[in-house]
């Protein structure tokens, strides 16, 4: 019997497995299709502090082995997310959850923060300050190391719980940033977010996306997230939640060989609704073929 | 909504690039007329999202039209070959609200989540009108398969190559006591029906999806009742509540 149980920031997780913030929205819909207690955890869809509409479609394209989304953090805004949507998700998932926390100001992230801290449901905060796909914030954040010092510092003061800091690849040096985290206060890194990029109709000349670039994700990622992640690892002593492309349980050791303590699965949820599922399943047969007993054993392996 | 695979029966060509697919499987997922089924294709890594145009207890019968490597993909399968495929998509029509008169107007590749929709109503012991828009007579599908159900079936062309001359607008301009509408088609046209019709109706929309199933808010559009995804809380969305 392998052991899948991972411990991050004192949560213990049944296995390393957490659905990514905007593709699992609050569960409900992959509820439908199995019993989502079986993950690790799931980080819900980022939140604001006001209800967004997002950008305007066309917002999704597809690219080779991956997708480019410039959904733009759709979301109910955090007053609905604490009255309507964890109200709801109480009665079906019973795990602690990772709350994904969006702004455009650092007071948007501390009064999200401070609101979501008095949730018991949630486990970790999630902290994004890389959302590609908004003007004016999210990732001016997570591009400068001062800045994502400041909103690390300052939402820390808010809140007892975890706080994770998800980072952008869209930088010359990740590492730099998430060293500005960890001395900020950081209990954990979360990366990466999606990587900017285009895709061009050649029938109409334009580009796909409404709003020309969005968040590239899914399968080709990958190699870019492992490197960011085995950077970082090297660089800081947080625990890191690392994702980016991860379809497959090879992919989920991978990144635990790379540095990560657990492992998001984003774009792959939205082509294959049981992608986590499957991982979790296939895990002990993968963790039996390369030799693994424990999975917590392997953590940043590949150093 | 469930996955499931489902074996090809059929997958032949009707029309100018319009195909006729036909699968073998559970549908039991299926709830109304109007919903989707999103399939997936080796070597592509998003779903194609396909509007059903029949089912019965064991086969989902779907039309698609080859518009760029996904579709060309499709036409390629072969009978045999199996597909996973995501069912029961969408909300679909209401035929509750149809009255005894409804009026179906499909354009193009829209026509097929109709021709469900029109069998139901007959089945319900209402009369409905059908109005069919294509571009030429070579890109014309399925008349014959209304005309079983319905003696009331019109089309146009937009080169007068069948039928009236012109758009479904101007066949729909002069119809009288209808008693609701049901449409799909491209954009253009629905806005056009939207402005002309005289009742309440469900227009049937189109979008870029991720998901298919309500995760990611790739297609969310916003109405009067507030924003909706046209993967879950339409593809269907009633007049009313309709901004362009």
């Amino acid at each position: 019997m392998v052991d899948m149980k991972v411990n991050l920031s004192g949560i213990e997780l049944d296995n390393p497995i957490i659905p990514a913030s905007g593709t699992f929205n609050f569960g409900e819909e992959f509820n439908e299709f199995y019993d989502i207690n079986i993950l690790g955890s799931f980080s819900f869809k980022g939140t604001t502090r006001e209800p967004r509409f997002g950008n305007p479609t066309p917002r999704i394209a597809e690219c080779t082995q991956g997708m480019i989304n410039s959904v733009g953090l759709q979301n109910p805004g955090i007053d609905k997310v604490i009255s309507e949507e964890l109200p709801k998700l109480r009665k079906f998932f019973h795990k602690p959850l990772v709350a994904n926390i969006s702004g455009f100001s650092i007071e948007e992230y501390v009064h999200c923060c401070e609101k979501i801290d008095k949730e018991d449901q949630v486990g970790i905060i999630e902290v994004n300050i890389s959302c590609p796909n908004v003007h004016n914030g999210g990732m001016a954040f997570g591009v400068d190391p001062k800045n994502a010092y400041d909103v690390t510092k300052a939402v820390k003061e808010v809140t007892s719980k975890p706080v994770y800091i998800k980072l952008s690849p869209n930088v010359t040096d990740i590492v730099s940033i998430a060293k500005a985290c960890e001395d900020g206060g950081a209990d954990g890194i979360s990366m990466i977010n999606t990587l900017l990029g285009m895709k061009i109709d050649l029938k109409t000349r334009k580009p796909v996306i409404a709003n020309k670039m969005g968040g590239f994700s899914g399968p080709a990622i990958l190699p870019v997230a492992v490197r960011m992640v085995y950077q970082v690892y090297d660089a800081v002593k947080l625990p890191i939640m690392g994702m980016g492309g991860v379809s497959t349980a090879e992919d989920v050791i991978e990144m635990m060989l790379a540095g990560a303590t657990a492992v998001q699965v984003g774009a792959q949820n939205l082509v294959d609704p049981f992608a986590c599922k499957k991982i979790i399943e296939d895990l002990p047969r993968v963790m039996d073929k390369y030799g693994i007993n424990s999975l917590s054993e392997i953590i940043g392996g590949a150093h | 909504m469930v996955q499931g695979i489902y074996k090809i029966l059929v997958n032949q060509k009707i029309a100018n690039d319009i195909y006729e697919m036909i699968l073998f499987g559970d549908t039991s997922a299926i709830k109304n007329s109007g919903q989707f089924i999103n399939i997936q294709l080796d070597g592509f890594y998003l779903r194609r999202p396909i509007s059903i145009c029949d089912y019965d207890k064991e086969t989902i019968t779907i039309i698609y039209k080859v518009v760029g490597k996904g579709t060309e993909k499709m036409a390629e399968l072969r009978v045999g070959e199996t597909l996973d495929c995501l069912i029961g998509l969408g909300n679909g029509f209401d035929t509750s609200v149809s009255g005894d008169r409804p009026l179906l107007i499909g354009g193009g590749v829209g026509i097929p989540p109709l021709f469900n929709l029109c069998k139901k109503l007959v089945e319900e012991g209402k009369k409905p009108t059908v109005v069919l828009g294509f571009n030429s007579e070579s890109d014309a599908f399925y008349i014959p398969q209304f005309k079983e159900l319905t003696e009331n079936v019109c089309v146009a062309t937009a080169d007068g190559s069948l039928g009236v001359k012109g758009f479904v607008t101007a066949i729909v301009e002069k119809l009288e006591g209808y008693t609701y509408f049901y449409t799909c088609g491209p954009e253009g046209m629905l806005k056009a029906l939207y402005d002309v019709t005289t009742t309440s109706g469900q227009l049937s929309f189109e979008e870029r999806m991720g998901c298919g199933f309500g995760a990611c808010m790739g297609c969310t559009c916003e109405t009067k009742y507030g924003n909706k995804r046209i993967c879950k809380d339409g593809p269907v969305l009633v007049k009313e509540e309709i901004i362009w």
